[in-house]
């Protein structure tokens, strides 16, 4: 058993969830409210990692993580250290792959608040502010919770991005789902399925409670 | 822009300003834009006073509303409440909804889903220190005849029940102005009925400009002290329900309040009297006809109240006055009310509802001829108007 490229797998997907979902908060409501020239097009960008193989994107992020390009070259000149190979790196290129899966159901969730509970809530007194806080967030709170669970479960079976930007470094890049292509290339079966069924306990787990969370709303039951 | 001198008609300008300088505590609105909804209306509300605007859809009543609450802002214009401006395009003054202390019931309520019957009321307490929210809150769901129902989520509630809930959120804002958005319209009639009286009743309570949108004119002429008539964004007429259905500003206003007996006639001097020339009969007019000139063609108007039947057997009031013999040529039984039409010589035709058993006794069928008189009183010339003409808005 591999306990640390368990511990990277969570953690890759713990901040991913973390970082990403606020992100997403901000873009699904935008996108969900704002009608601006483009909306289509911003659209389409966040749901590619969708449909691109992730070997592909995986090779796009490696080229523009490296030091010559524009993205590599400036967080070598922030950081002082290299994308590529990094957990930083792999983070980066998570968040990016996984920008579908957080973006588009919280947009969902937003599209499906009537206008008019804002308006209501305005008229009530409350700042736009306190409108989302009090209002908006808890009704497009399954989106959040769905967008989390499917972040979460994604980014711990990911394999071709994490692979082609981070490779397989113990402790760092290696993740649960490459230690376990590892394994069966090291012909040891036992280790690979031992890894396999932990993967898919925690994405289980993970997926049970989160759904279970968002289920327990007593005013959406009719 | 305007009406010329006729009976009830208010030169709307004048009206609004010499309301203004007298208001104080009340709500003022006058918006104007061409587009993209184009609108130019103006209104007063009195603080206590129930204003109706009413219209066909796509008259832009809902949009006046939203304009008061700040959910819309139109490109020129001015709302006034309570002695705060509120919204002013020439001086790029406009309060954000939470800043203007409005109380708006939604057509459909916009109850929060997520949030109890108690916890809607509560949120718009803000103004309250938190200790005394929820009381606040309970006092408020009492008003509305909902003690008990307090932990209830919307979706458990029924129709008018929300409607109440919505009406005490709007109500607990302590709001300078309530606003009502077809309020009525998404509950079936037993309940309509049951909450128009209740907001008959809770009126009596509250002292501020109440504005209500309805396309039911009924229901505006029960609840209403005032009724605003709104057309393609304009708004024609504003009067007490009486003045309205007694006196219309213009034929287009008759025809948005389901006015029938719209004629058309000429001035004319029979024997040294001012007289109404329509087709064969010369009618007396009891006001406004002294300062027509002479062939002067006009539009005019007569309530259907002052349109009076005489029996067949004996002479009736009024039976002197403008007395007409006309044929029956329509009489539609609606239960308790018959709607009668009766074909004048020239071919106008008057339109009246009575009683069905006095339809009876009078044995009013297909083709009896009958004699009626036109009251005097009751006639309302519309001068610069022409019946056919003014089909369509021509207003400047």
């Amino acid at each position: 058993m591999d306990w640390s490229a368990l511990s990277v797998s969570l953690r890759l997907a713990a901040s991913t969830c973390l970082i990403l979902i606020p992100i997403a908060i901000w873009l699904g409501r935008a996108l969900a409210y704002a009608r601006f020239r483009g909306k289509g097009l911003c659209e389409a960008l966040i749901a590619l990692p969708l449909v691109l193989p992730p070997t592909v994107l995986g090779f796009y992020l490696l080229l523009s993580f490296g030091r010559d390009a524009p993205v590599g070259s400036l967080w070598a000149n922030l950081t002082g250290s290299g994308l590529n190979f990094t957990f930083t790196g792999i983070l980066l290129a998570s968040l990016i792959a996984n920008l579908p899966f957080a973006v588009q159901p919280i947009q969902r969730a937003f599209e499906h608040v009537p206008h008019n509970l804002r308006e209501a809530a305005w008229c009530s007194g409350l700042s736009p502010w306190q409108t989302l806080l009090r209002i908006e967030l808890p009704l497009v709170w399954p989106g959040i919770m769905s967008a989390a669970a499917l972040t979460f479960a994604h980014t711990l079976g990911e394999f071709g991005v994490i692979l082609m930007v981070g490779g397989a470094i113990d402790g760092e890049t290696r993740t649960l789902a490459i230690a376990i292509y590892d394994r069966v290339q090291a012909f040891d079966e036992q280790g690979a399925a031992q890894m396999s069924v932990l993967l898919l306990l925690v994405s289980f787990i993970t997926l049970g409670l989160v759904y279970g969370l968002a289920g327990r709303r007593r005013w959406a039951r009719g | 822009m305007g009406w010329p001198g006729a009976g009830g008609g208010h030169v709307a300008d004048s009206r609004i300003t010499g309301a203004v300088a007298e208001l104080g505590a009340g709500l003022c609105v006058a918006v104007k834009q061409a587009g993209p909804i184009p609108l130019a209306a103006e209104f007063v509300c009195q603080p206590g006073e129930l204003l109706a605007l009413v219209g066909p859809s796509g008259s832009g009543k809902t949009t006046l509303l939203r304009t008061i609450a700040g959910l819309y802002r139109p490109q020129n214009g001015h709302v006034e409440c309570a002695g705060d401006v509120w919204f002013d395009a020439k001086r790029k003054h406009s309060l954000p909804p939470q800043r203007r202390q409005v109380g708006m019931v939604f057509q459909d309520y916009a109850l929060f889903p997520h949030l109890t019957a108690l916890e809607n009321i509560q949120l718009p307490l803000g103004h309250l220190p938190q200790s005394q929210r929820l009381a606040q809150a309970e006092q408020w769901l009492a008003k509305v005849r909902l003690d008990g129902l307090g932990k209830r989520y919307p979706n458990a509630l029924s129709g008018g029940q929300r409607q109440r809930v919505a009406l005490a959120r709007a109500l607990a804002r302590d709001p300078k102005v309530l606003l009502l958005d077809e309020p009525f319209s998404a509950v079936d009639q037993v309940t309509r009925r049951r909450l128009q009286r209740e907001l008959a009743l809770l009126r009596q309570q509250i002292e501020i400009p109440i504005v209500l949108v309805t396309h039911d004119l009924e229901e505006a002429t029960a609840l209403a002290d005032q009724i605003c008539v709104l057309h393609n964004g304009v708004s024609l007429q504003q009067d007490s329900p009486e003045a309205l259905f007694s006196r219309p500003a213009s034929p287009l206003v008759a025809r948005l309040l389901d006015r029938h007996n719209l004629f058309e006639g000429t001035v004319v001097e029979v024997a040294g009297q001012r007289r109404l020339q329509w087709g064969e009969t010369y009618l007396e007019v009891a006001e406004g006809l002294a300062n027509l000139p002479l062939g002067e063609t006009v539009a005019w108007y007569l309530p259907p109240s002052d349109i009076v039947l005489h029996r067949r057997d004996r002479p009736s009031q009024g039976e002197r006055e403008n007395p007409l013999a006309a044929t029956v040529s329509e009489v539609v039984v609606l239960g308790g009310i018959t709607s009668v039409s009766l074909r004048v010589n020239h071919g106008d035709m008057l339109r009246f509802d009575i009683a069905t058993h006095a339809a009876r006794r009078n044995q009013l069928t297909r083709g009896a001829v009958v004699n009626v008189s036109l009251l005097a009183a009751g006639i309302h010339l519309m001068p610069g108007h022409r019946v056919r003409a003014d089909a369509h808005d021509k207003r400047k």
